[in-house]
């Protein structure tokens, strides 16, 4: 991955809020990363981290209201996505920007055949005819590795497995051979080894076509296989971001250390007991004036509870280039 | 060695699929076909499988929440499998469940106390203080607070409803549990704290599970011994740490090389075996073997002669004609139990 080269999606300061009876909920705080040409990018998060529907707000995909985007910048291909006309966002979408949802059975429409979903994008933003689409949809199909891809264009959703069905989105989410690819959990309802083909599957995608990719998961092993690089989401914001070496071997956030030792190893020593992390993730209510993570954090300081924590380096090269953490805690000063 | 307290042996649970316009039986889905273990007292026994290959099932049915097409299942000397109602209603206090959705399966309707004080209210004649006395017990025990005992199930997280379902299975101090995926449905910062309850509760009330799950990374901390299911039969059963060192049945490699490693540098090396296309159904599994279809290994013999599940090494039973050919199997069926009884949990958990 050059590291110079200008990147193809450029995400600033985006903030999201979703209007409820309760209040307003702060689902996105000042989140930003950007995306090179080629990378993977892993986002991990537990559920409510904010990791979905960041990814969501980038393409307009929250129903609105209650979401609301509230600020920020999205860039893709020097113009800025949430100031598109709804008209011209849909031309980004599916053209530009291709995304697989965590579940296959849900997001392919049962009513029509898989083959009629593929051609969609290919006839509506590519201006293909029909008999092109079919030639292409055909291609597609055998590029994510269904046989017989040719006849199986006319089966419907639920004549395919789990796996062949996220394949089907794969192939889908590829049509118009998007700049960038957004996989949001895509093998987490899928069995283990079913989910070893689709990381294969995704591994040969990107040497044959080379788009970047930010993958979703929760899955700490599936992004230490797959991504070169990890932003870690708590609370709606950017805990940590990293290579995946570099996290994996030296993580800073007391919330990616007691996540990593949460999971048990399947091989090596086994612990006799597993490390907790205390308490639950924190309700995003009104504006963050306070670290997220501070209620179940080991390493608590005063000062947690009375300012949030920008994202500093750690190691002199530009936040979001190397590695970067928002923790006013550190690892040298507890040894000190 | 000691009677196991779980015996099962030769189980299976087919569900009958009807056709046309009089519903005329089929065929069947072989959902669990044939599968024999022991569980002995206070050990863990894990239960690992992809979806569909009927290891909900066996939890089940061992419970007689089915009812089982044939085999036995003995559980403290009596074979629940053929219990009349009334007796098999005087053994349920003694075998209980957690499920796997905390949300599905707690009534939101009732309170806290009520969930949990239910199995009090069928089973025992107390009064109504003594019940009280006997949920706030349990609240403490799992780790609730009792202010919250009038509140209902939605006012709860994920994992604090997952405790709520481990005191209501608690209530009547049974022996045996049966965890079908107690922790599939929460985040990963959270199963660590219902497993570590899990294993104190056992630590603490010498009890026994079989614990069903899909995430073998957790099964290897928490299971004594394992048992790997594919399409309706055990595949593999051995020690924990034997296993995990070296499986010996083909499905249970492949199925331990997919499981992804938190480590970029284990990741980087590893060699995955990548089986090829999916399960096939059991209302139709393939002849002989049932991996003979997706077995890398797979010889002529496989797709004619179905593999019994044999002790090949001292505790470890597999089901695999390659790996059976080695060995004199001619002992008969030895029974699946653990290869050296002393060698439990209570002792590696201090």
């Amino acid at each position: 991955m050059p590291d110079g080269a200008s990147p193809v999606l450029d995400v600033r300061g985006l903030k999201t809020v979703f209007k409820t009876r309760g209040g307003e909920i702060h689902a996105v705080n000042s989140v930003s990363f950007h995306l090179r040409p080629g990378e993977l990018l892993g986002v991990v998060g537990e559920s409510g981290s904010g990791k979905s529907v960041t990814m969501m707000s980038l393409i307009g995909l929250l129903p609105s209201p209650p979401a609301e985007v509230r600020g920020g910048e999205v860039l893709l291909g020097g113009r800025d996505l949430l100031k598109l006309a709804p008209r011209d966002l849909q031309a980004v979408r599916g053209a530009k920007v291709g995304f697989v949802f965590q579940d296959p059975m849900t997001s392919l429409n049962p009513v029509f055949t898989v083959g009629n979903q593929i051609m969609e994008p290919l006839m509506k933003h590519m201006g293909m005819t029909k008999a092109q689409a079919t030639n292409r949809a055909a291609e597609l199909l055998d590029l994510v590795g269904i046989p017989d891809a040719r006849k199986r264009l006319k089966s419907y959703p639920h004549q395919f497995s789990g796996g062949m069905r996220q394949r089907v989105m794969i192939a889908i989410a590829l049509a118009c051979d998007p700049d960038v690819l957004i996989a949001d959990e895509p093998t987490t309802a899928l069995d283990v080894t079913i989910q070893a083909q689709i990381i294969e599957l995704v591994k040969d995608l990107r040497q044959k076509l080379g788009m970047a990719i930010v993958w979703i998961t929760h899955d700490l092993g599936v992004i230490a296989g797959i991504a070169d690089r990890v932003m870690v989401m708590y609370g709606g914001q950017v805990v940590e971001q990293a290579p995946v070496k570099e996290l994996f071997a030296n993580p800073r956030h007391p919330y990616t250390r007691a996540l990593l030792k949460t999971v048990p190893a399947l091989t090596g020593a086994r612990a006799a007991r597993l490390e907790v992390i205390q308490g639950q993730p924190p309700i995003l209510q009104g504006e963050p004036v306070a670290c997220p993570f501070r209620a179940r954090c080991a390493h608590a300081l005063p000062r947690c509870e009375a300012e949030n924590p920008a994202r500093r380096a750690i190691d002199g090269l530009p936040v979001g280039h190397g590695h970067d953490v928002a923790c006013h805690w550190s690892p040298e000063a507890a040894h000190a | 060695m000691p009677e196991p307290l779980v015996k099962v042996r030769d189980l299976k649970m087919h569900f009958p699929i009807h056709a046309g316009i009089l519903r005329r039986k089929v065929g069947a889905v072989k959902a669990v076909d044939g599968v024999s273990f022991d569980i002995f007292e206070g050990e863990t026994l894990g239960l690992v499988g992809e979806s569909g290959c009927g290891k909900s099932t066996v939890g089940r049915a061992l419970l007689r929440l089915y009812e089982p097409t044939s085999g036995s299942v003995v559980i403290g000397g009596e074979d629940i499998a053929t219990l009349a109602p009334d007796a098999l209603r005087k053994k349920r206090p003694t075998m209980q469940m957690v499920f796997q959705d905390p949300q599905a399966s707690l009534n939101p309707r009732m309170t806290v106390a009520a969930i949990i004080g239910e199995p009090l209210d069928e089973h025992t004649d107390w009064d109504e203080a003594k019940k009280t006395e006997r949920v706030y017990e349990l609240m403490d025990q799992v780790g609730l607070n009792r202010r919250f005992a009038n509140r209902y199930p939605h006012e709860f997280s994920g994992g604090q409803r997952q405790r709520i379902g481990i005191a209501r299975a608690l209530a009547l101090n049974p022996r045996f549990i049966v965890c079908d995926e107690p922790i599939a449905a929460l985040d990963v910062s959270i199963q660590a704290q219902v497993v570590n309850l899990l294993e104190d509760l056992q630590d603490r009330l010498g009890l026994t599970y079989l614990f069903i799950s899909h995430d073998l990374s957790m099964v290897r901390h928490i299971a004594d011994r394992v048992a790997v299911m594919y399409l309706g039969q055990i595949a593999e059963l051995s020690p924990r740490d034997a296993l995990y060192a070296a499986p010996l049945h083909p499905y249970a490699q492949a199925l331990l090389s997919a499981v992804p490693e938190a480590d970029p540098a284990v990741e980087a090396t590893r060699q995955r075996i990548i089986l090829k296309g999916d399960v096939p159904s059991p209302a139709n599994p393939p002849k002989g073997c049932n991996f003979c279809t997706r077995c890398p290994k797979v010889i002529p013999l496989c797709r004619e002669e179905k593999p019994r599940l044999s002790e090949v090494q001292p505790g470890r039973f597999v089901a695999c004609h390659l790996v059976a050919a080695n060995q004199d199997t001619a002992g008969g069926h030895a029974s699946p139990g653990p290869e050296v009884r002393e060698h439990n949990q209570q002792g590696e958990l201090s």
